[in-house]
């Protein structure tokens, strides 16, 4: 699929953003101006002010020469970077590859992006009437490559939109500025007479590497597409994402739904043919105040069934928040797993019923979060607190089985409790306990199994456990912490067999 | 007296046919799954432990929460065949996975959900006795009324799930649509005269409630991996008991 390039112009950044946040300075000639070897040199002048004949680069006394009520404002060298980013943000919406272009550019990759809003000529003009609306001056182009859109935007005069193939004539009558070049060979293809690039694209190229150096002949190759360029997107390329512009922004809860499952249906296809499932997705909004709502969901398996996809995110829409309406609708996938079709089948005829299951625990966790779920399997310790550990997944087994040897309570407190004790004989279970101020005289009992504290983990006192059995027939699991004859041992209850 | 028998096959069938359309299927002898229960299972419609319904047990002390997931356990090894999977939902869990063990339950085969709230445990549950491929759904709670309790029936009557509603020292025992109430206490564990040691598992479990068939009362105890009526002993030479050690 051949690519194609737009690139926005900021003619005045800026100034032109400075305008917008301090309304009295539109229509005024203001400059920015920066300390520059002990002058005030003029960094960016306003519409106004280029109109009058100042220029980026003068010192602020020859302007105050030109206008005299010419306004000078301090510059802020990291303003220009700082607010192409924010702006390149915001253009995430028409596309998901977007680059910023320093001083006062954006690059977009608009392949395959421009249908969605009924052809490039609408694309183009949505986006510049959105930015001029704003109140940037901007100047647009789109082309089959970076460098060719680069040099339309900057100084085309006839048709911003090059079709596709035809950027190679579109650049042939433009000055080598176009070309992304530095001043110095700038200077000297000035002198040379050669004005416009039509005048020495047919040179042999050696010749205009020796005398104008390499950097010329890569940003023409760039600009024909002959050599790549490679841009860097502000944010990183999900390569699973769907984009659903409305043409009326959406403010209901049916309208987001309908959204979303359409925007369903299109990944899933994708990711069916890709042979992927999807392991965590985000569902954005982009509201028409600027705001993006978000919700995200995660599976437990590689998932690409739009049913279940929809019922995860169906729990999570309540959340949204369109207020006066969202514009533009966003699916992405960023964590992808291989889920091959005969994997899918496989599930189907014999795991079936975990894929079911694991659909429910989905559900359970996109309500309360995945903390919520455990699943436990033996360990190898013999402390109670650390004989089970949990399982990563639903699947998986343990290599040891569960113990059976020694009795365990069905249930477990999960801190010791103290208890008062009558223990009259060393090493005997107590006569009786007290736990929470009840009395239980003990009838029966059994013991005592010493577990022994795992000193390579931790240091502490053994345990003697006693399974107990008091007059009313409720069975405890108390334990001595130290030896009888020690004086720091202690009675706790642990736990209660059914 | 021939048409004495009839009348009698006559209303036999009518009952069954009432009990059908109350959601009690007749089972089929093979595929009639085995609770352990024995004689127990003569209170119950058709002579068979309810499976697609769900039970209400109720505890009123820790002791007797741990008796009735003793209990629970014990009826959940053997409905459970092989790698099906159970789901224990529930809030403020004091379970220890490890204990389930010795009731033919293995305990990797059970998804804990620990919640905090009641009625999130009460989406959850219903969530999974709408899953078909769980075989058990646990839930331990304290509190839920009739409504809920009704859309609970209403999803295992659909997905054939058994589900247990533990509740745990509710404030207040109202009518629910359960098909069933129980309320298992421990008791002392019998031992042959003179062995020391604490002996099997020992419950009096009351049958409050069943729908369509006879409540009692009856004395089991869990004894190498099956249920038994535990024949009742009396109270034996512990009043001067010296604790036993082994």
């Amino acid at each position: 699929m051949s690519r194609r390039y737009l690139t926005i112009w900021f003619c005045h950044l800026t100034t032109d953003q400075l305008a917008i946040r301090k309304p009295e300075l539109k229509g005024k000639p203001f400059v920015l101006a920066a300390a520059e070897r002990g002058r005030m040199v003029v960094k960016a002048c306003s519409a106004v002010a280029t109109a009058k004949g100042i220029e980026p680069g003068m010192v602020v006394a020859d302007t105050r020469a030109i206008l005299p009520d010419v306004e000078v404002l301090e510059d802020n060298p990291l303003r220009a970077e700082k607010l192409l980013r924010a702006l390149a943000e915001w253009c995430l919406r028409y596309t998901p590859v977007v680059a910023i272009d320093l001083p006062d550019g954006l690059i977009l990759d608009i392949s395959g992006c421009a249908h969605l809003w009924g052809g490039e000529a609408l694309y183009l003009e949505e986006i510049q009437t959105r930015l001029q609306s704003a109140g940037y001056k901007v100047r647009a182009a789109v082309a089959d490559t970076v460098g060719a859109s680069w040099a339309i935007s900057r100084f085309g005069q006839i048709n911003p939109i090059i079709l596709p193939g035809a950027h190679t004539d579109a650049i042939l009558q433009l000055p080598p500025a176009a070309l992304r070049l530095e001043s110095g060979v700038l200077a000297r293809l000035r002198k040379l007479g050669l004005y416009c690039i039509a005048n020495f694209i047919n040179m042999p190229r050696t010749a205009l590497r020796r005398r104008f150096g390499t950097d010329l002949l890569t940003r023409l190759d760039q600009a024909l597409g002959t050599a790549p360029e490679q841009i860097d997107p502000v944010q990183p390329v999900v390569p699973f994402q769907e984009r659903l512009p409305c043409l009326e922004p959406i403010r209901t809860a049916t309208g987001i739904e309908i959204a979303l499952r359409r925007l369903l249906e299109s990944l899933c296809q994708r990711l069916f043919r890709e042979g992927k499932g999807l392991r965590k997705s985000l569902f954005r909004g982009y509201r028409i105040d600027g705001q993006v709502q978000q919700i995200e969901i995660g599976t437990n398996q590689p998932v690409r069934n739009i049913e279940h996809l929809f019922k995860l995110f169906q729990l999570k829409i309540s959340t949204i928040r369109p207020a006066l309406g969202i514009e533009l609708f966003l699916l992405e996938a960023p964590v992808v797993e291989d889920l091959s079709v005969q994997q899918e089948s496989l599930w189907a005829a014999t795991n079936q019923e975990h894929t079911a299951i694991a659909g429910l625990l989905d559900r359970i966790a996109g309500r309360y979060g995945a903390a919520t779920i455990h699943r436990y399997l033996p360990d190898e310790h013999h402390w109670p607190e650390r004989s089970i550990r949990e399982a990563s997944c639903l699947q998986e087994k343990s290599a040891i089985a569960w113990p059976d040897d020694q009795p365990r309570p069905v249930c477990l407190l999960p801190i010791p409790e103290r208890i008062q004790v009558t223990s009259p004989i060393p090493d005997y279970p107590p006569m009786l306990f007290i736990y929470k101020g009840q009395i239980h005289k003990i009838r029966k009992a059994d013991g005592p199994e010493r577990i022994e504290r795992e000193w390579w983990i931790e240091q502490g006192l053994v345990r003697d456990y006693y399974r107990v059995e008091d007059e009313q027939g409720a069975r405890y699991w108390v334990f001595r912490s130290g030896r009888y004859d020690d004086d720091k041992s202690e009675w706790f209850i642990h736990g209660f067999f059914a | 007296m021939e048409e004495a028998a009839n009348k009698k096959e006559m209303i036999k069938k009518l009952q069954q046919d009432i009990l059908a359309m109350q959601g009690f299927r007749a089972v089929l002898d093979h595929n009639r799954r085995d609770t352990g229960l024995g004689s127990l299972e003569h209170a119950f419609p058709n002579q068979t432990f309810p499976v697609a319904a769900v039970h209400e047990f109720i505890s009123s002390t820790v002791a007797e929460a741990a008796a009735t997931t003793g209990f629970m356990a014990g009826l959940m090894g053997h409905l459970m065949q092989q790698n099906s999977t159970c789901l224990w939902v529930g809030t403020g869990r004091q379970l220890f996975p490890p204990g389930l063990k010795a009731f033919g339950l293995d305990p990797d085969r059970i998804i804990f959900v620990d919640l905090q709230w009641d009625r999130d445990v009460l989406w959850t549950v219903e969530e999974a006795l709408k899953c078909e491929n769980l075989t058990v759904v646990v839930a331990e709670l304290e509190e839920i009324n009739l409504t809920e309790s009704r859309r609970l029936q209403l999803a295992v009557e659909k997905s054939r799930v058994t589900g247990f509603l533990h509740r745990r020292n509710p404030r207040k025992i109202d009518n629910i649509a359960c098909v069933s109430r129980w309320q298992i206490t421990p008791v002392a564990s019998s031992l042959q005269y003179g062995l020391p040691g604490v002996g099997y598992p020992c419950w009096n479990v009351d049958l409050q409630k069943v729908r369509n068939g006879k409540p009692g009362k009856w004395q089991l105890q869990w004894a190498a991996g099956h249920f038994k009526h535990a024949i009742p002993v009396k109270v034996e030479t512990q009043k001067n008991f010296i604790p036993q050690a082994v």
